[in-house]
């Protein structure tokens, strides 16, 4: 007796970071037929920032994703679709919980939470103290505290939790990729290495959201997107043989083909050949891309080699206060108006505590974003930024008066000050045994 | 051979982690790959960013993809962690990039417009 082939699994890409489009979500799970939603929220940057406020009170994950989860929640209940997310943040278990209340107030009987715990390896890394990949150093050598150390999970414990049954499945750092993977590992059973990277591919081309259906790709008159202002988020339908399926939902905005999706498939790798992940080191070299479709993709040939046996691990420490102050001049001769208010800057700072701060200026128009040492013609208006890591929140404030004070002493018709002071974190990296980092679910139902 | 920007013959989109960043470049037309392949060497794209990039630059081949793809170490002023740059990501770089110029054969084919109202 032959089993039927297990069907394709059908996973919306709904966000590629914790601001991103909710319109866009929603269109997924009410137009999209996914079993799978998965949210990604976490940058690099975001957890041990997501620490730091939970430190100071805060709830140690978006307080935005309470309102997101009471639009997704009711939506996914409807249509059966499952919401895997790293919107756990810094909290998974506080995150859960708010899920579960979320639920509940929504009357959605039956659901349940899953929170994927064991990526927080702070009190791992403070017994193993390994060495940093940026300093070489041992990780208790740090000049400043330990905000968060978190390990880069991979797909298992999220395709436990869908086995489970569960129907939102949070999690803190986890691969991007492994949001998409663990509900694939659980549908199809996979094991071998090519389905890993198969699973991976279809999670790297949905963890940006509308970077696989044509978002951060215009270039009008040049390659061009209709329907920006209605962007579809992608789906990736993966088969059982190995192959992914991209599409959008119908009617939205949008492009996929290979120009678009070739993009997607390397952003932020390195070695296309090494991709790596705790689930399997990814191959990239024999994919092929088919266009299917006007909006519809096919990608094969993805192979996967074992998996190193440590676990990536983001250490998050204070770095000071970063602060940032502008001012406009504009007409003719603007830019030798900005450049004098710059060297009168320049010259203050060197008398006073800020002399040693680490600090930059822009002429915003001409050479903030160009190549250094390329001249290009002067614009009609011209920005100043000025940009300083400062030790504490009184240097960062003494910078925003040097250059408030521009408007009454500094270079004729000076305008538009405004500035920004935000508590920097610094991100360093090493490495654990994953033998030694270990998880643990918890569920909570709505009765 | 006339000198044409590369943004006539390929895209590209950047990333990054840490302080190093991704360059793809990807060819419009699938049979301008050899040419791109001899024209955008490592070495070009590590002349090209010459000011900004202090560490090496490693280009990989995606012949299947029509897509060669770099990596720039040590490119970011100490990425989004330490720069002050106001594009900490370096995220408008892949637009700098295609600014590059290389020679071309006039073989009397029709580029890809490159939009712009300088071209």
């Amino acid at each position: 007796m032959s089993e039927s082939p297990v069907a394709p699994l059908r996973i919306g890409g709904g966000s590629a970071f914790f601001n991103d489009r909710l319109d866009a979500a929603l269109e997924l799970v009410e137009h999209g037929r996914i079993d799978v939603l998965m949210v990604e929220t976490l940058a690099e940057r975001t957890l041990a920032q997501l620490q730091a406020g939970r430190n100071g009170g805060q709830p140690g994950y978006f307080p935005r994703l309470a309102d997101r989860l009471e639009t997704l929640l009711p939506a996914c209940h409807r249509q059966g679709t499952r919401l895997v997310s790293n919107g756990g943040g810094a909290a998974t278990q506080d995150a859960a919980a708010m899920a579960h209340r979320v639920a509940t107030q929504a009357g959605l009987r039956g659901t349940v939470v899953a929170a994927v715990l064991g990526d927080d390896v702070a009190e791992l890394v403070r017994q193993a103290d390994p060495v940093l990949l940026e300093t070489g150093e041992r990780a208790s050598r740090l000049a400043t505290p330990m905000l968060s150390a978190n390990a880069y999970l991979g797909a298992a414990p999220i395709a436990e939790a869908c086995r489970a049954g569960a129907h939102v499945v949070l999690t803190g750092r986890v691969t991007d990729s492994a949001l998409a993977l663990g509900p694939l590992l659980a549908h199809f059973g996979w094991t071998a290495l090519d389905d890993l990277a198969c699973g991976i591919v279809a999670g790297h081309l949905l963890e940006c959201g509308g970077q696989a259906t044509g978002g951060y790709f215009a270039d009008p008159g040049v390659k061009d997107v209709p329907g920006l202002d209605r962007l579809g988020f992608p789906i990736a339908e993966v088969a059982a043989d190995r192959s992914i399926r991209i599409s959008k939902p119908p009617g939205t905005g949008g492009r996929i083909d290979r120009h678009v999706i070739t993009e997607q498939l390397l952003y932020e790798v390195h070695d296309p050949a090494r991709y790596i992940t705790p689930d399997v080191v990814l191959d990239l070299t024999d994919v092929t891309l088919q266009q299917e479709g006007p909006e519809q993709i096919r990608l094969t040939g993805m192979r996967g080699h074992p998996a190193p046996d440590t676990l990536k691990v983001l250490i998050g420490v204070a770095a000071g206060q970063h602060v940032e102050v502008e001012i406009s001049y504009a007409g003719l001769g603007a830019r030798g108006r900005a450049e004098l208010a710059a060297d009168i800057i320049q010259r203050r700072l060197a008398r006073n505590r800020l002399r040693d701060v680490p600090i930059r200026y822009d002429l915003m128009g001409v050479n903030a974003l160009a190549l250094p040492g390329r001249d290009v013609q002067s614009l009609p208006e011209v920005r100043l930024r000025v940009a300083a890591r400062c030790p504490d929140l009184a240097a960062a404030e003494l910078l925003v008066t040097e250059v408030e004070s521009l408007y009454v002493n500094g270079p004729a018709g000076g305008g538009g000050v405004r500035f920004s002071i935000r508590a920097a974190v610094r991100t360093l990296t090493t490495f654990l045994p994953a033998a030694d980092v270990s998880t643990r679910i918890d569920y909570l139902e709505v009765r | 051979m006339t000198m044409t920007p590369l943004r006539a013959l390929a895209h590209s989109r950047t990333g990054d982690k840490g302080d190093s960043q991704t360059l793809s470049v990807i060819a419009y037309d699938e049979s301008d790959y050899p040419l791109l392949r001899a024209a955008i060497t490592a070495e070009a794209v590590a002349r090209h960013f010459a000011d900004i990039v202090r560490g090496p630059v490693t280009r990989y081949e995606l012949p299947r993809l029509f897509t060669l793809h770099f990596v720039l170490e040590a490119a970011l002023a100490g990425g989004v962690n330490d720069s002050l740059a106001l594009d900490t990501h370096g995220k408008s770089r892949s637009s700098l990039l295609l600014d590059m110029m290389i020679d071309v054969p006039e073989d009397g084919r029709t580029r890809h417009q490159t939009g712009g109202e300088h071209v």
